[in-house]
């Protein structure tokens, strides 16, 4: 059995002990400090894509996205300063005037990541121009519906089913402002060869980009309790 | 003391605010002790009064109409709230956004109307290319998100500037 390296380091001025193979944000929640996420699921790879996790490290100018950033020995890091705050509040407003997020109207309303993600990064209105582009939604699976306007490409999704589940149904077609989530090879979800209809993707989405047909507005409830689990039973297996 | 000069207005919404607003119940009676409502939907006045210390707007800016109201209402009021999510956002309104102007009058009044409907010019506000939020057209001082805003955050936000503070709604409010 290998030795597990400790390293000591400061969160937020706080001297917190950390396992060598630890990120800054398990040591973080480990300590009871909350780090805002948002493409960060327990059970799922680790992507770093949202960038909402990013904290400050003293000696360098670069912010790094603690969710993939491993603990160092005499780290400092900072988890909530003006700067990161100001960034995160931009982020969350850039995810808004991205797709057409309608809360009110939207399956998700009042159990939606972003929509909490709004209020705790302090978002009165947004500082960007909304771009109201023109996306479809994909209702031809029989019991799950992908609606591109509320997807925020955090890709939990395409990890979950590729990972979890192991059919790797879902992926990202296009690049920057072009990307949008599909299924197969383009081909229409309801026509998919590889879906097994498990809806693990349908339950780890943040959002109401994916929701289970006839969900009305505020009726959509996702349950994520069950990766952590479901890795932990893969893991023994292996 | 004076009371403060409060006013209300109705733009691009669908009235719920001020559904919410009515919603005050009977802590309206102590609003109106701090408030002098001068002008409202819910208040018999044509004309918008020059010096309004705190207005309650809700709903996008639509139409032209709407335009040329928040202009007069920016020039006549010491602060304005930006008054639930289609003040804040153009929300449901800004559904229209991603279609033209012409499509979206087709679709409403010839498409799903089933005996020969018309498209009305007369006498009606002509729709803005875009519904968009009010801070786009004119400087907003506070947002109160919601859909609509509850009866508490109303309270409270009134309450605040009653007192002449600043009410801080983040930990209080959330948009949908």
């Amino acid at each position: 059995m290998s030795k597990v390296r400790i390293k000591t380091l400061k969160i937020d001025d706080r001297d917190v002990g950390a396992r060598e193979d630890q990120t800054i944000l398990e040591v973080a929640r480990d300590n009871g400090i909350h780090i805002p996420t948002l493409c960060q699921l327990d059970g799922l790879t680790n992507l770093g894509g949202c960038r909402l996790c990013l904290v400050e490290i003293k000696g360098s100018n670069k912010l790094l996205p603690s969710c993939v950033t491993a603990v160092e020995e005499g780290m400092e890091v900072s988890t909530n300063t003006e700067r990161l705050q100001k960034h995160r509040r931009s982020i969350v407003e850039l995810f808004f005037t991205e797709r057409n997020h309608v809360c009110a109207v939207c399956v998700s309303n009042n159990n939606c990541e972003l929509q909490n993600l709004a209020k705790q990064v302090g978002m009165t209105h947004v500082h960007f121009p909304y771009m109201y582009p023109a996306l479809s939604v994909d209702a031809t699976h029989d019991r799950f519906a992908l609606d591109h306007n509320r997807c925020v490409l955090c890709t939990r999704c395409v990890r979950v089913c590729d990972e979890i589940e192991g059919a790797h149904t879902l992926d990202v077609r296009g690049r920057g402002i072009e990307a949008y989530i599909i299924t197969d090879l383009e081909q229409v979800w309801g026509e998919s060869e590889t879906c097994t209809s498990c809806g693990k993707c349908v339950n780890v989405c943040p959002t109401g980009a994916l929701f289970e047909k006839n969900k009305s507005v505020a009726e959509m409830k996702k349950q994520t309790k069950f990766l952590p689990y479901l890795t932990m039973m893969r893991g023994a297996r292996r | 003391m004076t009371k403060l000069k409060l006013a209300t207005v109705w733009l691009d919404g669908c009235s719920g605010c001020h559904m919410s607003f009515l919603d005050l119940d009977e802590k309206i009676i102590e609003i109106a002790e701090k408030f002098d409502i001068v002008y409202s939907p819910l208040v018999d006045m044509k004309e918008y009064p020059e010096d309004v210390d705190v207005v309650l707007v809700e709903g996008a800016v639509s139409s032209d109409e709407d335009y040329e109201k928040i202009l007069k209402i920016r020039k006549r009021s010491k602060a304005i709230i930006a008054f639930g999510d289609c003040a804040i956002t153009a929300n449901v309104p800004s559904m229209r956004n991603r279609f033209k102007v012409d499509e979206v009058l087709k679709r409403g009044f010839i498409e799903t109307n089933t005996d020969n409907g018309v498209i009305p010019n007369k006498n009606i506000p002509l729709l803005r290319e875009r519904a968009v939020p009010v801070y786009e057209i004119v400087d907003v001082e506070i947002f109160l998100q919601g859909c609509p805003p509850s009866a508490d955050l109303i309270y409270y936000a009134l309450s605040e500037l009653a007192e002449g503070r600043i009410p801080d709604v983040k930990e209080r409010a959330k948009f949908g």
